[in-house]
């Protein structure tokens, strides 16, 4: 399998745990386009995560890794692999086991416990190009091919 | 307020928070450097603690969502014209600790702000204006000793006279000292790297120069001042010119205090000295109590790098300020700069700050004049600092009879500062003034470089079409062109030291 994949890189020393990531990709991922609705009337949560302690901070998202274990994990075949190495997640096919969450090894793949489903990047696939890192104020995140 | 002293309660500013539009996100709480932003898990609510806002401005940038302002505290001291918060404040201030008010910046007094007051001159019907988009348009300034006689060959053409060593500037406008440790690396790396891209100098100030600076030799001054930190040879040599600081216009007369908890590794090592130990530098060079002591430092220094290094001097702006220049260039100087009382600083006296020195302008003129009046001012070139906002300023100085002018809280504020005086605290939010970890990475280097680019090439443009609109297609022949300013509402007194006329004149 030839993988030619982008993915969102992010960089450590530049990530000043603005939360932009977050917010604009909750904005992105609503129904309303507006980050106050899609915090407040939708519920929806970010898929990238700011992870900070002390001076350290770094946005952390899915990796789509070569052998995801969330794949492995997934019981209901919602997880899939594309021919590129994107892992994608059917929200409709999950039934909310919660493996995938419990076996990533980043924390990238989250529950979304009220409405039965994990949730996870999906590199803005609908919007094409990751609003992360086109918001991130200080160029910490940044869209390139696999390495 | 509980366990605190009744004064802490008449803080200056607040945070007001749009509850609907906060998501929680806690953007703010980890953006605020002043422990003044907290989010309650119970209430799930972000709250403040007003009396620790500085109005630095940081959570309102970057909240995603438009939900803060930091405003002035409404609630005020009685009106008073004499009794002014700032005043009461201060006594507070002041009987709390016993101490002496530290801040930064610079002076925020209304003191008259001379090229407010100046106009320039265009051309009308009787001589024509240049567009500069069009036409050659030139900026260049040479900063350095030039000859009094030039002698041509026997062809009359070329000519025979050698000139020293001059340092070649695309645009009149240098980066003004600011040392490593008053400032962080990444701001630093910044100027280091706008200057080289845009043909300018940058200046290290006091604090030596990090290895990682090396590779921009040609476009750094290095500053030799009374702490002498980081100065060897190498450092000496590794530059465009070398500039010995007497004083600075934020703190005329007094030294600086680096305290040792931000002597990091990186800044020991830059300074040469232990970690952890206090930088300080003191108010007079030790050796240096007469002008002929200076010109002994000026000539130890060309000695010791082969006389190939113009040596600068900045002095701060003070009252006899024509009469101190005309010393330093007998001194033997290649050029004098002038901080004016306006000019910044990372840590001073807060009276020190606002009450000593004089205007910049006023300094321009009266030493320029001075210069000419004694046959000395080909010798010495002169640049200005000290509250240099815009191209306009700039191009007013050098009419005035400045050469080029230094810039510093304009490369700070374009790195994003918002003038909030906290810079001696070393908890800058912006992470400029600071070099704790967690904050200075918050200034991207690539970023800010690009940033001051802009600026140096968008001031450059507006030169031009000012130049332009005048008639003049060089830099060169505006320097000391006092006749193509006016001035409004000064006094003749003002005007005589300024030496340009009134408008209407």
């Amino acid at each position: 399998m030839e993988r030619k994949l982008m993915k969102v890189y992010p960089i450590e020393e530049n990530c000043i745990s603005c939360r932009y990531c977050e917010v604009a990709c909750t904005m992105v991922h609503s129904e309303s386009q507006d980050p106050v609705k899609a915090y407040k009337l939708e519920g929806l949560k970010p898929r990238p995560t700011v992870e900070v302690k002390g001076a350290v901070s770094i946005s952390v998202m899915c990796r789509h890794c070569k052998h995801p274990f969330c794949f492995d994990a997934c019981i209901s075949g919602a997880i899939t692999v594309d021919e590129n190495g994107k892992v994608n997640l059917d929200e409709d096919r999950c039934v909310g086991c919660w493996n995938c969450v419990l076996v990533c090894p980043f924390g990238a793949a989250h529950p979304f416990v009220e409405r039965k489903h994990s949730f996870k990047c999906d590199l803005c696939e609908e919007r094409g190009f990751p609003a992360c890192v086109e918001a991130c104020p200080n160029r910490a995140l940044i869209y390139d091919f696999e390495r | 307020m509980l366990f605190k002293k009744p004064q802490v309660a008449f803080y200056p500013f607040m945070v007001l928070r749009d509850d609907y539009k906060c998501v929680r996100c806690k953007s703010c709480v980890d953006q605020c450097s002043f422990n003044a932003t907290y989010y309650d898990e119970d209430l799930d609510a972000i709250l403040n603690h007003h009396e620790n806002c500085v109005n630095c401005k940081r959570c309102e940038a970057f909240c995603p969502t438009d939900a803060i302002k930091v405003v002035k505290n409404p609630s005020t001291f009685h009106p008073d014209a004499n009794w002014t918060a700032e005043a009461i404040r201060d006594i507070h201030t002041q009987m709390l600790t016993g101490a002496v008010i530290l801040t930064s910046t610079g002076n925020d007094k209304p003191i008259r702000n001379y090229f407010d007051h100046l106009l320039l001159d265009a051309c009308q019907v009787t001589n024509p204006p240049i567009d500069p988009l069009r036409e050659p348009m030139e900026l260049k300034t040479f900063i350095g000793r030039k000859r009094d006689d030039i002698q041509f060959d026997e062809d009359g053409i070329n000519i025979k006279t050698k000139i020293g060593k001059q340092l070649e500037l695309e645009i009149p406008v240098i980066f003004s000292a600011m040392s490593y440790g008053s400032i962080n690396l990444n701001l630093q790396k910044a100027m280091a790297r706008a200057a080289k891209e845009f043909g300018t100098l940058w200046n290290t100030g006091e604090g030596g120069l990090h290895k990682s600076l090396k590779e921009f030799k040609d476009c750094t001054i290095v500053q030799v001042a009374s702490g002498r930190f980081g100065v060897d040879l190498d450092y000496l040599e590794t530059s465009a010119a070398i500039e010995i600081k007497i004083g600075q216009g934020a703190k005329p007369g007094i030294g600086g205090h680096l305290p040792g908890e931000k002597v990091n590794e990186g800044i020991a090592e830059t300074r040469m000295i232990p970690v952890g130990s206090d930088a300080i530098s003191p108010a007079p060079h030790h050796d240096i109590y007469s002008i002929e002591d200076l010109r002994q430092l000026i000539y130890a220094l060309k000695e010791a790098t082969n006389y190939e290094k113009p040596v600068f001097v900045k002095i701060a702006a003070v009252h006899n300020v024509a009469a101190i220049a005309c010393g330093i260039a007998h001194a033997g100087a290649d050029a004098i700069a002038i901080d004016g009382v306006r000019g910044g600083t990372g840590a001073t006296p807060k009276s020190l700050r606002d009450h000593v020195g004089i205007p910049i302008e006023l300094a321009i003129a009266a030493v320029d004049d001075r210069l000419r009046k004694e046959g000395l001012r080909n010798e010495v070139s002169l640049i200005a600092a000290g509250g240099f906002r815009s191209a306009v300023d700039v191009l007013k100085a050098i009419a005035l009879g400045a050469d080029a002018v230094y810039i510093g809280t304009v490369a700070k504020i374009a790195a994003g500062c918002t003038q909030c005086q906290q810079c001696h605290t070393g908890r800058c939010a912006w992470g400029i003034t600071t070099n704790d970890p967690k904050l200075a990475k918050r200034l991207n280097p690539d970023i800010v470089a690009e940033n001051l680019y802009n600026l140096l090439r968008a001031w450059a443009h507006d030169i031009k079409e000012l130049l332009g609109a005048m008639g003049i297609n060089a830099i060169e022949s505006i320097k000391g062109n006092r006749l193509r300013l006016r001035s409004w509402g000064l006094t003749e007194q003002e005007n005589k030291i300024l030496g340009v006329l009134p408008a209407g004149m």
